[in-house]
């Protein structure tokens, strides 16, 4: 892990997951993940935005004003979705029908503002798109597997292969393919997460019990998007909270250190004696 | 027509529930929905903005996109005029009538961000070809009112599992979302209405 392009990308893949670690982008994750092929092919065109707007604002990053950033982020985002919209839509159509509406929505993916605004803002291109392509992949695996769970249980395939559906008198349990089944399996896996303590680590605001906020500060969204203020907030709130374990952890050093010069001032004296 | 603007009302309130069929806006749904006010007032602020984004939009799209050609940059347009309109609304509002400000103020920032507003203004094109305009006003506040509806049930059964002794491993967002997993049942009973 020296090189510091590879552990971007490791990064994105496992530490900081933005399905299982960061909660980021649910709306894609529980609507397109029907099947595996589904969970993939959203994958990767999220991927390739992300890689694309991360190199392009990276790139950008000293020339887009401050107070503008958002507006400009969109745009270049919204450009880099209408393209992979058109080239789907010519070349794999199938998989364009299937995904549908989802397609576009790609522009409010909280993964994508997240990593543009946390990451690649601050960050040289290269680095970025590498940031990019973790977190792309990352995402890809997660709602895969999503995908798979519900595609294995709702119709007895994976991949299209049929698995469980050539047990004779195999019934599907549908509800699993239907709109419920995915917030239940979400609900196992984020409970398994939580069984794990694969917490988020202050790179999402789940946890930080800002109450200032409408929402707690439990909504995914805050991070990163457009709520910058939201964000700034939570981070106040995360810092005074690290501040004070940190006062914490000082104070009883101290004591210790004053226990021990005690003690060895005893010791001393007895010494003497 | 006006039966066609009735089934378009039920279709996107109950039968194809933006939240609960459609997976559209689900941040807010799992964050604000903590106490019945709070979700009461999303919910108002979300048709408010809703509606006005779906006549602004399908305006737009029938005006200049169509004319022009140019109707492949619907996304990038659109989710700048949701942007641009949010704060304008919010400005409005905020001059010409403070008690409604008051009450929405502080949910509309958190709007811009909710994927049903574009979602809503996608489809609305996507689906309709004739009276495009008033078809997609009524979609839009049916859709909005469809989310009003969930966010204000969930945050009612929310306030009420808060006090229940749940598996450690449950409490907080897995319980919340096998709730809405329940609700989302529920919801499918609708599927033969229409």
């Amino acid at each position: 892990m020296k090189n510091k392009y590879i552990d971007a990308i490791y990064n994105g893949l496992i530490r900081e997951n933005p399905t299982f670690v960061l909660q980021l982008g649910m709306c894609p994750t529980l609507a397109v993940t029907t099947s595996g092929i589904n969970g993939i092919g959203m994958g990767l065109s999220t991927t390739v935005v992300l890689m694309l707007s991360n190199l392009f604002i990276g790139m950008l990053r000293n020339v887009i004003p401050d107070r503008v950033r958002i507006p400009a982020y969109i745009v270049i985002i919204a450009s880099f979705v209408t393209v992979v919209d058109l080239l789907l839509q010519a070349y794999v159509p199938t998989l364009y029908s299937a995904l549908g509406i989802y397609i576009p929505l790609i522009v409010v993916n909280c993964i994508i503002f997240g990593r543009a605004e946390a990451f690649a803002s601050k960050n040289p291109p290269i680095l970025s798109f590498c940031d990019g392509i973790g977190m792309g992949l990352g995402f890809t695996w997660a709602i895969t597997c999503i995908g798979l769970v519900r595609e294995f249980l709702g119709a007895g395939t994976l991949f299209n292969v049929p698995v469980l559906s050539r047990i004779p008198g195999f019934e599907p349990i549908s509800i699993f393919i239907m709109a419920p089944g995915a917030f239940f399996v979400l609900s196992v896996l984020t409970a398994l997460m939580v069984k794990f303590r694969m917490t988020p680590n202050g790179q999402s605001n789940i946890g930080s019990g800002c109450e200032t906020l409408v929402c707690g500060g439990d909504c995914a969204a805050c991070y990163g998007s457009v709520l910058a203020d939201n964000r700034d907030k939570i981070d106040a709130a995360n810092a005074e909270a690290a501040a004070k374990k940190a006062a914490e952890k000082a104070a009883k050093a101290a004591a210790a250190k004053a226990a021990k010069a005690a003690k060895a001032a005893a010791e001393a004296g007895k010494a003497e004696k | 027509m006006f039966s066609q603007i009735i089934i378009i009302l039920i279709s996107a309130a109950l039968v194809n529930n933006v939240l609960m069929s459609q997976f559209l806006g689900l941040c807010p749904f799992l964050g604000v929905s903590k106490q019945v006010d709070t979700a009461m007032g999303m919910g108002a602020a979300v048709i408010f903005v809703i509606t006005i984004a779906s006549a602004v939009c399908s305006c737009i799209y029938l005006a200049i996109l169509v004319p022009l050609n140019l109707t492949y940059l619907n996304t990038i347009v659109f989710i700048l005029v949701i942007a641009c309109l949010v704060q304008v609304v919010e400005t409005i509002l905020k001059k010409a009538m403070p008690s409604l400000y008051k009450a929405l103020g502080i949910y509309l920032p958190l709007i811009t961000t909710n994927c049903a507003v574009l979602g809503v203004a996608l489809s609305n094109v996507q689906n309709y070809t004739d009276h495009l305009v008033l078809y997609s006003i009524f979609n839009g506040l049916g859709s909005s009112a469809g989310f009003a509806i969930s966010i204000t049930l969930m945050a009612g059964i929310r306030e009420r599992i808060r006090t229940n002794d749940i598996i450690p491993s449950f409490r907080g967002q897995p319980i919340v979302l096998v709730t809405a997993g329940l609700m989302a049942i529920a919801f499918c009973g609708f599927a033969g209405v229409i």
